[in-house]
């Protein structure tokens, strides 16, 4: 059987390149990059020209990356970093309600300790009301988290519009840019941001490395404390390898970005276009063009995602649900249901997140077996009654 | 993560479909998810001698609604009112910690199903 994977959303291969450059680094070039001898001096160079690398990716400049062991804990580090940096200043911080958990998990843990969060709604495409923002700022209002693209639908965010609204408050602003990065082109110094996480397995690199861009004249309390790594900023010895990874991961993401963006847009059309063709009751979630190329959100009408997907599984293709069987909650998708999608919808939702190494053949292969399981399942559904294929 | 019962009973489900002059009809649905399950049975001198499902939910949820229908058919109204949401999962070699609630659903709708048809039997 074929095996076919549609979840790079969830995380992605590490390409040769990527694996080949970090080897090394498990092998002869072992050393600590803190050392001042022969073993250490080589890998600080090769860890600094990762962080070059890196910094390429979003503009940014060397003394402004932290890397960290995931972009759960650069999300982490922003918000606890600024929250306990700011909290003379004020104790209140505005999120949205369709983010990761990474920062969802994080804001609910402040609001134990005295903080104030507003999550703000989202319209039925997923965006934001910038208005809405605006009204929800008070003169407590330290730190304000957006998400660059969702993880779940791929929709985007005014990252700039958000910016320069919290720019002109005081307020600190930090973006969750893990999906956007390596997807869509990224700069940092025309965006307004003051923070940024990254992580590596979402680009091609290894797992257990992220990185957080943190403006020059931020001031961050620390998350981890211990040596004087990353500038005091972040306290352990480098994941040496990984960051190689990650680094190269990188280089080869601004490499190719066209062409990525042309390969991915024109497989994630053909897939939509040939479902909503072959199927009825097929809905695409999140704004039409405010996406990232590669996601693909579609609820499949009177049918369950997880049904679907074990279905998909058995036919070699690799996809992930909105719904909530899957992550081991019972909730539907927390994204859908911000968006005001009835609970059937979004329990019938599947996310296709596409990559480089799919194929024309792989999507029509997908569009090909699709309308069969749908309609067997279909066939077994007591909310189906009545309605036509 | 499924046993290897749960995934024939998923990819071949048994007693698919509706009996069209039911004794009983159980319809529930899962508050935990909002799956939701149809069985309707057919019933004979107090024996069940035909059931059929639909279901809408998870791989567990149609596994377990399938299992029921094999579970209750022939058997007689007291026997089949003993079966538990835990008799559906053992007989599938078991569910997932997370997916155990899904068995609800198949022993919830059949006891449904079952006072149904006795709700019928009091007023006619
Ligand atoms: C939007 C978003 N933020 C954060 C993360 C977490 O990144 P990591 O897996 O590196 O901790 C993910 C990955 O699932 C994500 O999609
Ligand atoms: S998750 Fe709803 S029945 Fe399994």
């Amino acid at each position: 059987m074929n095996k076919i994977y549609f979840d790079h959303n969830a995380t992605t291969p590490v390409i040769d390149e990527v694996f080949e450059a970090m080897v090394p680094f498990y092998k002869e070039q072992w050393g600590n990059p803190s050392s001042i001898h022969w073993a250490g001096r080589g890998t600080r160079k090769a860890v600094e020209d990762a962080r070059e690398n890196v910094c390429k990716l979003l503009n940014c400049a060397p003394l402004e990356l932290i890397f960290t062991s995931s972009g759960t804990e650069s999300d982490n580090h922003a918000i606890k970093g600024i929250a306990y940096a700011k909290k003379d200043k004020g104790n209140h911080i505005i999120t949205t309600k369709v983010e990761h958990p990474a920062i969802l998990s994080t804001c609910k843990h402040l609001a134990k300790e005295g903080f104030e969060i507003t999550y703000l709604e989202v319209d039925k495409d997923g965006l934001i009301d910038l208005e809405q923002l605006k009204a929800a700022i008070t003169p407590k209002t330290i730190l304000i988290t957006v998400m660059f693209a969702n993880n779940e639908t791929g929709v985007l965010f005014p990252i700039k519009e958000i910016g320069q609204i919290a720019k002109e408050r005081g307020i600190t602003f930090h973006t969750d840019a893990v999906q956007a990065a390596g997807k869509i082109p990224i700069n940092v110094q025309e965006l307004n941001v003051d923070l940024l996480t990254i992580s590596g397995h979402k680009i091609y690199g290894p797992k257990g490395v992220g990185a957080l861009f943190a403006k020059r004249g931020v001031r961050l309390t620390p998350l981890i404390h211990g040596g004087h790594q990353e500038r005091n900023r972040r306290g352990g010895t480098e994941n040496v390898a990984g960051i190689i990874g990650f680094g190269k991961a990188a280089e080869i993401a601004i490499r190719d970005l066209d062409k990525e963006i042309a390969h991915l847009s024109m497989l994630r059309n053909r897939l939509e276009t040939g479902l909503k063709e072959k199927i009825q009751h097929v809905y695409v979630n999140g704004h039409p063009e405010k996406r990232l190329p590669n996601t693909a959100n579609i609820s499949f009408e009177f049918v369950e995602g997880e049904s679907l997907l074990l279905n998909l599984d058995m036919k070699g293709i690799a996809a992930s649900s909105g719904s909530a069987c899957t992550s081991g909650s019972l909730e539907p998708s927390h994204v859908l249901v911000a968006m005001g999608i009835s609970l059937e919808l979004a329990h019938g939702s599947v996310r296709f997140s596409l990559g480089k190494s799919n194929t024309v053949e792989e999507i029509d292969y997908l569009i090909e077996i699709m309308p069969p399981i749908v309609e067997r399942m279909r066939s077994m559904s007591p909310l189906f009654a009545g309605h036509k294929f | 993560m499924y046993s290897e019962k749960v995934m024939d009973h998923f990819s071949n489900p048994r007693n698919v479909g509706e009996i069209e002059e039911a004794s009983g009809t159980g319809m529930v649905g899962n508050p935990a998810c909002g799956d939701i399950m149809k069985l309707t049975i057919k019933i004979e001198n107090n024996v069940i001698t035909d059931v059929k499902f639909k279901t809408f939910g998870c791989g567990a949820a149609i596994a377990t609604s399938s299992m029921v229908t094999e579970l209750v058919k022939g058997k007689g109204l007291d026997d089949a009112e003993k079966i538990s949401n835990n008799t559906v999962a053992e007989a599938l070699d078991g569910l997932p910690p997370v997916k155990m609630h899904c068995s609800n659903l198949a022993a919830d709708a059949l006891h449904a199903a079952i006072e149904d048809y006795r709700k019928k039997l009091e007023t006619k």
